[in-house]
Order: C-alpha cells, then structure tokens, then sequence
C-alpha cells in the first residue's frame, strides 16, 4: 500500500479537503481546510486535482515516513522542510522514496501548514469529505504517531513549479467586512469593529476569539434574546461580553447572538493562519 | 418579514413567527431554484445561502415575494416514527411542573405529531415543533455536563433527541436505540427539517 507513515504530529494534525458544505441544514459544518489556496497550491505542485485531501499542520513539527515513492509539497507560510538530513524547502515539490522521511519545522510566522500527496490522503470519507470537523468529531481521526496515511492512484504529473514565492503571513491585518446581518443590534458597530482587536489562545478552526474594548449591545435589543439562526464562516458573532467571534470553518450551523458583520470570502484563508497575539480589525467600508 | 443582508453571498429571510418560517422554507424547497447552496432554517429566520455568481438570491426574494405563506405548498412530508422507553431522569420533574401524572405525561409527548423546524447544536439534532402546552418546560437550571445519546428531551416550545452524547440543559423524559446520526450514512441524519415525527412508547 502506498502510504505516509506519522512519526511525529506536532501540536496539531489533521486531514483536510475542500469540506462538506451543503449538509447545514441537517447540523453539520462545512468543515475543510482554513487556508484554502495553501492546500490547492500544495496539491497543484504535486500533480494531483486541487480538491485533495492532505495534511493541516499547526506550528508544523510533522515528519513523516514514506512506504513507497511518492512526491509532496509544503505550502502555507514560508518553513523549513527537510528529506532526511537535507534542507529541501517549503512551496516546492519532493520526491520521496520507499523508507524517506520528510519533516516539517516550525513556522515563524503564521499558524497552519499544508502538506500534500501524490495520489491524495485516501482517509475514508463522510459525505463527500475527508476533512476533520473539530466541533462535530466528524471525518478522519487527528494524526497521531504511527498512524498510516493511505495514498490514492496518483493521475497527474507534479507541476514542479519553480517560481512560488511563500508569503510570510503578517503580523496585523485589516480583515473587509460587510455589515450585518444584526449590526443594529449593536451600538456604532462600525466604528467598534473598527478598532485594534487581539486574536485569543482560546481560538481554534471553531472560529477566532478577540479581545479588546467590548461591543454594546443597542439599547433596543439590550434585553432581546435572539432566537436561533443560521451561521456563515466568516460570521462576527458577538456574544453577551461584547467580544467577537471571527466562525471559521468548523462553525455551529445556527447560533443564538447577534452576528453584526461578515467577513468577505477573499480573506478567509488569511484568518486560517493568525496566530493567538496578532492583531487586527475589521474594514466595514 | 424583512430579508437582511449576510456576507457577499447569502442573505438572511427575518420572520416573524417559526410558522412563517416553516412556511417560506416549504416554498423554497418546492420550487429548486438553481444556485441554492444551502437553505438553513432558524428558530425565527431562514439564511439562504447562493453560489456565488447564480442569481439564487434574487430569485428566491422574487418567489418568496410573491408566494401566499399563509397557504405554503404542503408537499409529502417524511413521516418517522422514533421509539421511545420513557425512564429519563426528569420524567418526574416534569409530571410536578405540568400539574400531571407521569403516565399521562407519557401520552401528552407519544401523542403528540411533531415536525423538525430546524437542526442545531450537534449533527442530527433537530428541534421539533408540536409539543403540548403543558410540556412546554424551561430548560434544567444548571446543564447537566454529559446527555447519553438518544436521550428524548423537552424545553421551551422543542422537544428533541439528543444524536449523540454531549452537555446539555433540557429536561430528559426517556431514550431511544434509534440513530440519529450516522457520519458513514446516506443521508446522514434521520430527521431534515420539514419531516414529521411521532414517539411511540416502548
């Protein structure tokens, strides 16, 4: 079997793909890789459709073993990567025989990894998606040491690109929002999301945490409950405390707080890879 | 009724009842617009969800603006019927707090005709609408930390069963063997919004 053996997980390993969007009705989250072009370039270098599954490393620390030949590729934002002992670079394909391995080191800036694999990550799916639903407990266990990753029939040659520049990923963001669908329950929500906010530890692929000087509620919906509705990734949630909730991927399908604004789609996957510590804010024009 | 703008490709439809809502979704899933990404109702509101570049959303603003949700299209609701053995753990409370026997709470809830509203909280689980006025109970005071799956529960104007085993602050009033929700199945969940439901004592 053509396979990836775990040696070494990091902080955090999981399967993901393109997600299971079209199942929210039924509770289930979209789920799926947070920086979405990390993964497709990653597959692109390696010969394989973009919509393959691979591996989202947090604060890389991934090694793992080949069984058979194989070609993989790093992307994300810029980290070291060796085969063996030997230097070979992220955003890059490599070829691995029978016995290799390859490790992934620790990123200096940005949070999320993605390696791919001639052939794709052949996990067993659920509805339609090898992706790991970290709320749900859906799709393919966390990676774990000694785990076998099976590779599917490879069907393409690796681009071998030569000329993709890595981008660090910066240390503050302004995020584009478009207001609503709830910003007049909030007091001068525009100018409130406006200001400086600092992404929590608490975050994960749920979504991520702010501090900073807490929303107030409008003074017409000081006491309204909100009955529960329907959850977007990228939905800016503000629960009682006044602190945004940035939904990422992995999102509850419906919630009961008022959603003020959301981001524009063009700037999830840069969300996917904030550290606990960057700061940003949001730009409602 | 007014329809809210949510992101670049979804708008939200804000109702003002869970039977407008209920009303607008049966109109919507009867006529299959194209573009229609997802279709998520809420306890009051309905998120419609386009693919980006279809024309969904003015499509479905133009259906629904001109639809009697007085009178939605009935269609042929699933009808499933979930076996219950009322033993849950606050079947008592909640014979107290509606002034009733357990027996007769019994045959309030098993004959009673349900029809999930919406999912939330967890894969598979669907808030049902049709509960009896006297089993129309606030939720426990403090949650309990873990709810065994197919726990059969009550709160609010819902009643609901718990797909798998969580926290949770509604109060139990038995369980059931029946899956809820199965990741590997197709369709994964047993309940979708719009089906019918009854509980058969067991």
């Amino acid at each position: 079997m053509r396979a990836l053996e775990v040696l070494a997980t990091g902080p955090l390993a999981l399967v993901q793909d393109l997600g299971r969007p079209g199942y929210a009705h039924l509770g289930v989250p979209p789920s799926g890789a947070l920086d979405v072009a990390a993964l497709r370039l990653a597959n692109r270098l390696v010969g394989n459709a973009e919509s393959c599954a691979g591996v989202e490393s947090v604060l890389g620390g991934l090694s793992v073993r080949a069984t058979a030949s194989c070609t993989v590729a790093v992307t994300g934002p810029p980290v070291r990567v060796r085969l063996d002992r030997r230097e070979v670079g992220s955003h890059v394909a490599v070829h691995l025989r029978a016995g290799q391995t390859l490790t992934v080191g620790t990123p200096s800036t940005g949070l999320r990894c993605y390696l791919a694999a001639s052939g794709g990550i052949a996990a067993e799916p659920s509805m339609g998606s090898r992706s790991r639903d970290v709320l749900s407990g859906i799709g393919p266990d966390p990676l774990a040491p000694g785990a076998l990753l099976p590779l599917g029939t490879t069907r393409g040659v690796p681009a071998g690109a030569d000329v993709v520049v890595p981008r660090p990923a910066p240390a503050e963001l302004v995020v584009p929002v478009v207001l609503g669908p709830r910003d007049d329950w909030l007091d001068d929500v525009a100018r409130g999301l406006s200001t400086w906010w600092t992404v929590t530890s608490a975050s994960n692929r749920v979504g991520l945490r702010l501090d900073g000087p807490p929303l107030r509620r409008a003074e017409a919906f000081a006491e309204t409950e909100l009955p529960s509705e329907g959850l977007l990734t990228g939905a800016i949630q503000l629960p009682p405390n006044g602190l945004p909730v940035v939904f990422l991927a992995d999102h509850p399908t419906t919630g009961g707080y008022p959603v003020a604004a959301t981001v524009r789609q063009g700037s999830l996957d840069a969300l996917g890879q904030v550290r606990p510590g960057t700061k940003l804010r949001f730009d409602p024009s | 009724m007014r329809w809210r703008r949510y992101g670049e490709h979804a708008a939200l439809l804000d109702c003002d009842s869970l039977t407008q809502m209920s009303a607008a979704h049966a109109t919507i899933v009867a006529a299959r617009p194209d573009g229609v990404a997802e279709l998520v109702p809420g306890a009051r509101s309905l998120l419609v969800v386009a693919h980006p570049g279809s024309s969904a959303l003015d499509d479905v603003r133009a259906l629904i603006g001109k639809a009697d949700l007085t009178r939605p299209p009935s269609g042929t609701p699933r009808e499933i019927t979930i076996e219950v053995h009322y033993d849950g753990e606050d079947l008592a409370l909640v014979a107290e707090t509606a002034g009733l026997s357990e027996r007769e709470v019994v045959d309030l809830h098993s004959g009673a005709s349900y029809t999930v509203a919406f999912t939330g909280f967890a894969p598979g689980f669907g808030y049902l609408t049709g509960l009896p006025e006297p089993l129309r109970q606030p939720r426990l005071a403090s949650p309990r930390t873990r709810v065994p799956a197919g726990s059969v529960a009550i709160a609010g104007e819902f009643t609901s069963v718990y797909p798998s085993s969580t926290p949770g602050g509604w109060r139990l009033l038995g369980h059931t063997r029946t899956t809820l929700f199965d990741q590997h199945a197709e369709p994964p969940a047993l309940l979708a919004p719009g089906d019918r439901v009854r509980f058969r004592s067991g």
